[in-house]
């Protein structure tokens, strides 16, 4: 019951022991621990993160397609104004078209009828000269007196 | 002793002592031949069982840790970082400042000092029948000279041991942190002190006896904290024992209740280091 070497055995012991404990049963144990609590809290950071992302995502998402319904209304727009446009366009030229047909018929009538009166002018000439000549009888010689005529047929 | 009657007094008396060794005139003797050994005397029992139940703690926490995973852990793992994270919990709470070694201490501490006490709950008779039965029929001894204490926490030797060596930290801390002079100062300059140098000088002796029985009072109250609770508790278990037929309905209320003391006496001891510690290697007092 009285204090005898055994104290120094087992001062010895529990010296040891604690040393073991401290070099190979606490730090890998302890490792393990934070390591993990780290593991879990990362993981948590990052499911938070990935909440986030997603509902940055859903916004974006929801933005973007109120963007392209925007755009399609106002393409559909210009396709409309475009058509119109074309329409308008075709209209005119339409026009355009059939006015400058009507000038060239136009034109064309007026010369037509410049040159068949032309020609008529001539034949007149001529038969007024054979009128005249027939009138006449053969008293006038039809050089000298061509210029007489066609001042004739440029009166009629 | 052989020829001595058993009666209920040699029986608890032969449950109190410890199995001894020593060497009387270069030869080893043990047990009763080493009444006179003095101080050079080793319990075996305590011994024995003291170290091997630190080397299963050891071993079994060293399987945990070279196996310790960061990923899903076993429930062996489980297990001993529950441990871990109570000790490691009330290490960062009462423990203020960086050590590598309080964590480590604290849990060896507190693991051993349970086994040792669990050892307690086997039933009193069971170990020291036994080791008398191999005496008697292996090495032919009367089987009341086989002596086998299996709770190493109710030799004092054991606590003392345990209480010394917190001691010698307490004492390497404080000077560690504060260095010779400033340990000095603290066990001579308080709690009493005074503007005037010669009042100072002539209370010198009044504090640093005051600081003496402060500071050798904490590895007494660890050593016999422990030393007491557990010599008691196993001492009405062999009273118990000693009663016949009736000791059934008393020993079981009794061991449940003894739990609660195992692992308390345990747990205090490990807190009351770290606090001995803590306030070692703080500046104020």
């Amino acid at each position: 019951m009285s204090l005898n070497m055994t104290l120094v055995g087992e001062l010895i012991a529990f010296i040891v022991f604690v040393l073991f404990c401290m070099k190979f049963v606490w730090p890998p144990l302890n490792n393990a621990i934070e390591a993990r609590q780290k593991r879990i809290a990362d993981g948590l950071a990052a499911g938070e993160r990935a909440e986030k992302d997603l509902e940055l995502a859903q916004a974006k998402i929801a933005d973007e397609l109120k963007e392209a319904k925007a755009q399609a209304a106002e393409i559909i727009a210009q396709a409309k104004k475009r058509a119109e446009q074309t329409v308008e366009e075709g209209k005119q030229r339409g026009e355009v078209e059939r006015e400058a047909i009507i000038a060239a018929g136009h034109a064309e009538i007026a010369a037509e009828r410049n040159r068949l009166r032309e020609e008529l002018r001539k034949q007149v000439a001529v038969l007024a000269v054979a009128g005249a000549a027939k009138i006449i009888e053969r008293e006038i010689d039809q050089n000298a007196h061509s210029d007489i005529v066609e001042k004739l047929v440029a009166e009629l | 002793m052989a020829a001595e009657e058993l009666t209920v007094q040699s029986h608890i008396q032969h449950h109190l002592s410890n199995a001894k060794m020593c060497s009387v005139e270069g030869e080893i003797a043990f047990n009763k031949a080493c009444e006179n050994a003095g101080f050079m005397t080793l319990h075996v029992d305590t011994l024995a069982w003291s170290i091997g139940l630190g080397i299963i703690f050891l071993m079994i926490f060293r399987a945990a840790a070279k196996k310790a995973t960061t990923d899903v852990p076993g429930k062996l793992q489980c297990f001993i970082e529950m441990i871990i994270e109570l000790v490691s919990n009330n290490v960062r709470d009462t423990f203020h400042g960086k050590s590598k070694l309080i964590a480590p201490l604290a849990l060896t501490i507190f693991v051993w000092i349970f086994l040792m006490n669990l050892m307690d709950l086997i039933p009193v008779d069971f170990l020291p029948a036994f080791a008398g039965w191999v005496g008697s029929t292996m090495f032919g001894m009367d089987s009341h000279d086989v002596y086998m204490k299996i709770v190493p926490t109710t030799d004092i030797n054991m606590t003392a041991g345990l209480a010394i060596g917190v001691f010698l930290l307490m004492i390497g801390y404080s000077i560690g942190m504060k260095g010779v002079v400033g340990f000095i100062k603290e066990l001579t300059l308080q709690p009493f002190s005074s503007n005037n140098i010669f009042a100072q000088i002539l209370l010198i002796p009044f504090n640093l006896l005051l600081e003496l029985i402060g500071l050798f009072a904490k590895p007494f109250s660890l050593a016999l904290r422990l030393f007491g609770n557990l010599y008691a508790g196993e001492m009405i278990f062999i009273l118990i024992g000693v009663i016949g037929l009736w000791q059934l309905p008393l020993h079981f209320p009794w061991a449940v209740f003894h739990i609660l003391v195992i692992t308390l006496q345990a747990f205090v001891f490990m807190m009351l280091s770290i606090v001995y510690l803590s306030m070692a290697s703080s500046d104020s007092h």
